[in-house]
């Protein structure tokens, strides 16, 4: 199989976004799915909770240490850096924001290149500022698929609008077709 | 580009391991076992602020440049943290383990990779309003010197207060926070009758050994950067240095699970990331 995993960064606007994405993914999606999700530093797990209640798709906070796996969706825990390592485990930093951000979709993309290279996807969706854009141009060179929400048809603009501005992007979709997308982009490559 | 770009990934995982080598044959400090994503980070940000063509280039700077030595050690040392730091996990201090160590004559305490000191006077302020901290001794330590004088200082910027307070409110605080510091300028200076029972010291966790038998063990959010065998060194050092019964105090998002020594513990207060040395095997 070509690509390996999916890491997607979101900002304002998510709740809605994601919730177009996540429940449309069957059980036995065979990637993981990994999230940065901007999130207040207090909050509690409810999203993870809401998107597992109503998803088929098992949904859990990344764990330090725990071993990726597919057909799961992984988000980054409030307050920490989500990294990928290369024998493709999570690991935590509480090291300074990057882009005003903690958890920030930059340092998880960085990272998940180092670790699964040009097998990976990115997505960048809804958001008020320029985190992942960096991030998602990395993947781009390095040979993985990028997708950015179309900015005309997300709740907040500016996030896909940077990645736009900065990469040339593989795919521009609307939130309810990224879904069924992903799917025939991953059942095509066998 | 892909190709050169992989070439390049290939290379510096390579400059990466010498760098890290070179640390430890020169100055006897051990990041070989950090983890690998969170080391190149820190060695590339610090390769692309101060403006180094490649990795090898600031090995040779390093091995030369003692002050240079002196960033990279802070680089790798991560020291963001407040007051306070996850309220909950000090109320849980305050209603499961305190009345267990009110019954103790005297108490040790250890926080091991204080980082800048702030959790250590947390600490040390949730024991004085539980009458506990005349009769208590803390050992905060520390590898980075620099860190550990800024602890030892007790001194923090005026404008975190504003988060320390919530925090410490949230955490059950019994007083007014401001009854804790003098402000002045543009620092507050933490009351020094906070410090009486402090001792800070340079220790480092994976290259130094167990110094006494502690009833509590705080190490929160150092370990996040081990990789899983430093991870269980270190945790067989602390259940070393524990007396039976005794309490390790792990980070929001840290768990025992993984680890070699979690049978040894007791897990009763999972939850909120306190663990307990069993008292027999």
């Amino acid at each position: 199989m070509q690509y390996k995993a999916i890491v997607i960064g979101v900002s304002a606007g998510g709740m809605n976004a994601l919730g177009q994405i996540i429940p449309r993914l069957p059980a036995d999606f065979p990637l993981p799915v990994i999230v940065v999700q901007h999130i207040s530093p207090q909050s509690d797990n409810y999203m993870i909770r809401h998107f597992n209640n109503i998803s088929k798709i098992r949904v859990k906070e990344a764990d330090e240490k725990e071993k990726i796996k597919p057909g799961t969706v992984y988000f980054a825990p409030p307050n920490y850096h989500l990294m990928v390592e290369n024998d493709f485990t999570f690991s935590l930093s509480v090291e300074e924001r990057v882009n005003f951000s903690r958890p920030s979709i930059d340092v998880l993309f960085d990272t998940a290149v180092e670790a699964y290279w040009g097998s990976l996807i990115g997505i960048i969706l809804t958001g008020a500022n320029n985190d992942g854009s960096n991030g998602l141009k990395r993947i781009k060179e390095c040979g993985g698929f990028t997708i950015v929400q179309n900015p005309d048809n997300s709740e907040v603009s500016a996030m896909p609008e940077a990645a736009l501005k900065l990469v040339k992007v593989d795919k521009i979709l609307d939130v309810d077709k990224i879904a069924g997308f992903l799917m025939k982009l991953v059942a095509t490559d066998k | 580009m892909k190709e050169e770009l992989e070439i390049i990934r290939e290379n510096e995982n390579i400059e990466i391991e010498l760098f890290l080598n070179a640390i430890f044959l020169k100055f006897g400090y051990d990041f070989r076992n950090y983890g690998k994503a969170h080391i190149k980070r820190r060695i590339k940000h610090r390769q692309s602020v101060s403006g180094f063509d490649n990795i090898s280039e600031m090995i040779h700077k390093m091995l030369y440049d003692p002050l240079f030595y002196q960033e990279i050690l802070q680089d790798l040392s991560i020291t963001v943290t407040e007051m306070f730091r996850d309220p909950d996990f000090y109320k849980s201090i305050r209603t499961e383990v305190v009345p267990l160590l009110k019954t103790y004559p005297f108490i040790k305490i250890w926080h091991a990779g204080c980082a800048t000191g702030e959790e250590v006077y947390s600490m040390a302020i949730l024991l004085k309003e539980e009458g506990l901290l005349k009769r208590s001794q803390i050992y905060a330590t520390d590898f980075n010197q620099l860190a550990l004088q800024r602890a030892r200082n007790g001194i923090y910027p005026i404008e975190r207060i504003k988060e320390f307070t919530f925090n410490y409110q949230k955490s059950g605080g019994k007083a007014s926070f401001s009854d804790y510091y003098n402000a002045r300028y543009e620092s507050v200076i933490l009351n020094e009758s906070l410090k009486e029972n402090i001792v800070f010291a340079d220790h480092n966790l994976v290259t130094d050994g167990v110094f006494g038998e502690m009833n509590m063990i705080i190490c929160r959010n150092v370990m996040i950067y081990f990789d899983k065998d430093l991870q269980n060194k270190v945790i067989k050092l602390f259940y070393e240095s524990l007396v039976p019964g005794g309490f390790l105090c792990l980070g929001s998002k840290e768990s025992l699970r993984f680890a070699e020594s979690a049978p040894r513990f007791d897990t009763t207060y999972e939850k909120e990331k306190i663990y307990r040395k069993k008292f027999a095997e």
